[in-house]
């Protein structure tokens, strides 16, 4: 049965999730990249958009979460053939047209945070290529595993909203792609600053509000659990922000408008995969562990491993959306009882979210490898030389952010 | 005639606006540009990352003016653009060969 009230928040947080890349996202990374590759970013995130959202109808949503077997889903909804106007997506009283959409959206942001490791020298055509088979490889398998059905919710992993299949998925596979693409000009001694740190501030500031679809949507409902969702996410939100203002202030002397934005995501990537689970104490410390642990992480491998994750995907999304997963184990409090699995007790859970993100990180490392070696043996990875130093908004794309 | 370049702090623009319309020069060009000299720039941390930015902002102006006023002017701008500090900026002078008045066609000092 169709409830209007649930289909209603399910109508919105799609909305919403879909602000988180356009132009969220879009804003929050063509702020840090170079006024010369403004463009291509903010070009990425919405070819990105239009090609996921193609790829998810015709195949994408049916191989996610079409009964199929433990590693995939089937071919029933190719193309969404046998969806009527009036169906409803099973276990919810969501019509499924809104469940694929809302599914969609996210579809669409996890590629589209990976745009950080590759930008300002990546080839427009090898976005596109990676994208749709990251789509298919990756994405897609991981959500049947995690939401379809597949083999690691039948193993119990604990994944409210994306932890798991958004962050670790994206923040592996942009690690081994950076590590692959190679380096920006300059890097790391003489890389040039964020261009529009206000832009940045303003693309962080609609992923925070989105953000409230992508986890209080994912209760499937209007109700208590989409409520104590929000409630947490927001908390992880201010807190992990906080969290760094007050490591970048006791660490460089000043707290920076960049660095509190990054705390924001930081601990939004952090809380999602718990989301659901936890109370507002529970976001609390979320944030905590996030701002914590994602600061060290940028500077790990930034600064230490010198890998050009230029907009440090691993760092932020990768360690939040991991470390989030297995703090499920401790914070999660189902209904009825306090801590989490009722047959195993919290070491058993951290277990079994342990195995989630490691099988799901594997994954996408070795699936990137392969895609990533595919492309660049066949249509090329990398602009030249020159057209990174000129810069993609011309060079690709044939325009110039701003034009007297 | 001559042609006096000014780099100056950018905040002491307005005044040295008003002291060159106090000596009868109502003309001049300015541009934001950025350059260094002692002062040698400064560090700005993005996400824990170090950006050594050796450029400094500054304003340069241009100015025409006829050889009599030459000295005049060259004061008024220092006394307006000058706090005593290391950034103040400098003055360079070279001789202007032909002026021309667009809308007219005048030239020479009538151009000025």
């Amino acid at each position: 049965m169709i409830d209007s009230g649930n289909t209603a928040w399910i109508l919105t947080s799609t909305a919403l999730v879909l602000l988180m890349t356009l132009p969220g996202l879009a804003l929050f990374y063509a702020g840090l990249v170079q006024a010369k590759n403004l463009l291509s970013v903010l070009m990425h995130c919405i070819t990105i958009a239009a090609l996921v959202s193609v790829a998810w109808v015709v195949c994408g949503y049916s191989l996610a979460f079409e009964a199929g077997n433990a590693l995939i889903g089937g071919l029933g909804r190719v193309l969404l053939l046998g969806m009527e106007r009036d169906s409803v997506f099973a276990g919810t009283a969501l019509p499924e047209s809104v469940f694929v959409m809302f599914q969609m959206t996210f579809a669409i942001i996890t590629p589209a945070l990976i745009v950080g490791a590759f930008v300002e020298r990546i080839r427009f055509a090898a976005v596109m290529a990676f994208t749709l088979l990251w789509l298919l490889v990756v994405y897609v398998p991981v959500t049947h595993w995690v939401w379809g059905g597949g083999w690691l919710a039948q193993l119990g992993v604990m994944d409210y909203a994306g932890g798991i299949v958004v962050h670790v998925t994206a923040g592996v596979s942009a690690l081994v792609i950076a590590a692959m693409l190679g380096a920006r000009d300059g890097f790391p001694t003489h890389v040039r600053p964020p261009h529009a740190p206000w832009m940045v501030m303003v693309g962080a500031s609609l992923l925070w509000v989105g953000w409230f679809g992508f986890n209080a949507g994912s209760a499937l409902g209007a109700g208590a659990d989409a409520g104590m969702a929000m409630l947490a996410t927001h908390l992880a939100a201010a807190v992990a922000s906080l969290t760094w203002l007050v490591i970048e202030k006791l660490r460089f002397g000043k707290p920076s408008l960049v660095g509190f934005v990054t705390g924001t995501i930081a601990g939004l990537a952090t809380v999602t995969p718990a989301s659901g689970f936890v109370g507002p104490l529970g976001g609390i410390l979320l944030g905590l562990a996030g701002g914590t642990l994602c600061f060290l992480a940028v500077d790990l491998i930034k600064h230490r491993w010198r890998i050009d994750d230029s907009l440090d995907v691993l760092a932020v999304h990768g360690v939040g959306g991991a470390t989030g997963t297995l703090l499920v184990a401790f914070l999660a409090v189902l209904p009825g009882g306090t801590g989490v699995n009722a047959q195993g007790g919290m070491a058993s859970q951290f277990l079994v979210q342990l195995a989630g993100v490691a099988a799901v990180a594997a994954w996408s490392a070795l699936a990137t490898f392969v895609i990533v070696k595919a492309i660049a043996m066949t249509i090329g990875l990398r602009v030249s030389k020159e057209a990174e130093i000129e810069g993609l908004d011309f060079t690709a794309h044939g325009e110039k952010a701003y034009n007297p | 005639m001559k042609y006096i370049t000014a780099i100056i702090q950018p905040h002491r623009l307005d005044k040295v606006r008003e002291a060159l319309g106090a000596l009868g020069v109502h003309g001049m060009t300015a541009s934001d540009v950025y350059g260094y000299g002692r002062q040698k720039g400064h560090t700005e941390v993005y996400r824990g990352a170090e950006y050594e930015i050796n450029y400094v902002p500054k304003t340069k102006i241009e100015i025409a003016v006829a050889d009599a006023q030459a000295e005049a002017v060259i004061e008024a701008v220092t006394e307006a653009a000058r706090s005593g500090k290391i950034g103040d900026g400098k003055i360079f002078v070279v001789d202007l060969a032909a002026a021309l008045r667009i809308r007219t066609g005048e030239t020479g000092s009538d151009a000025l």
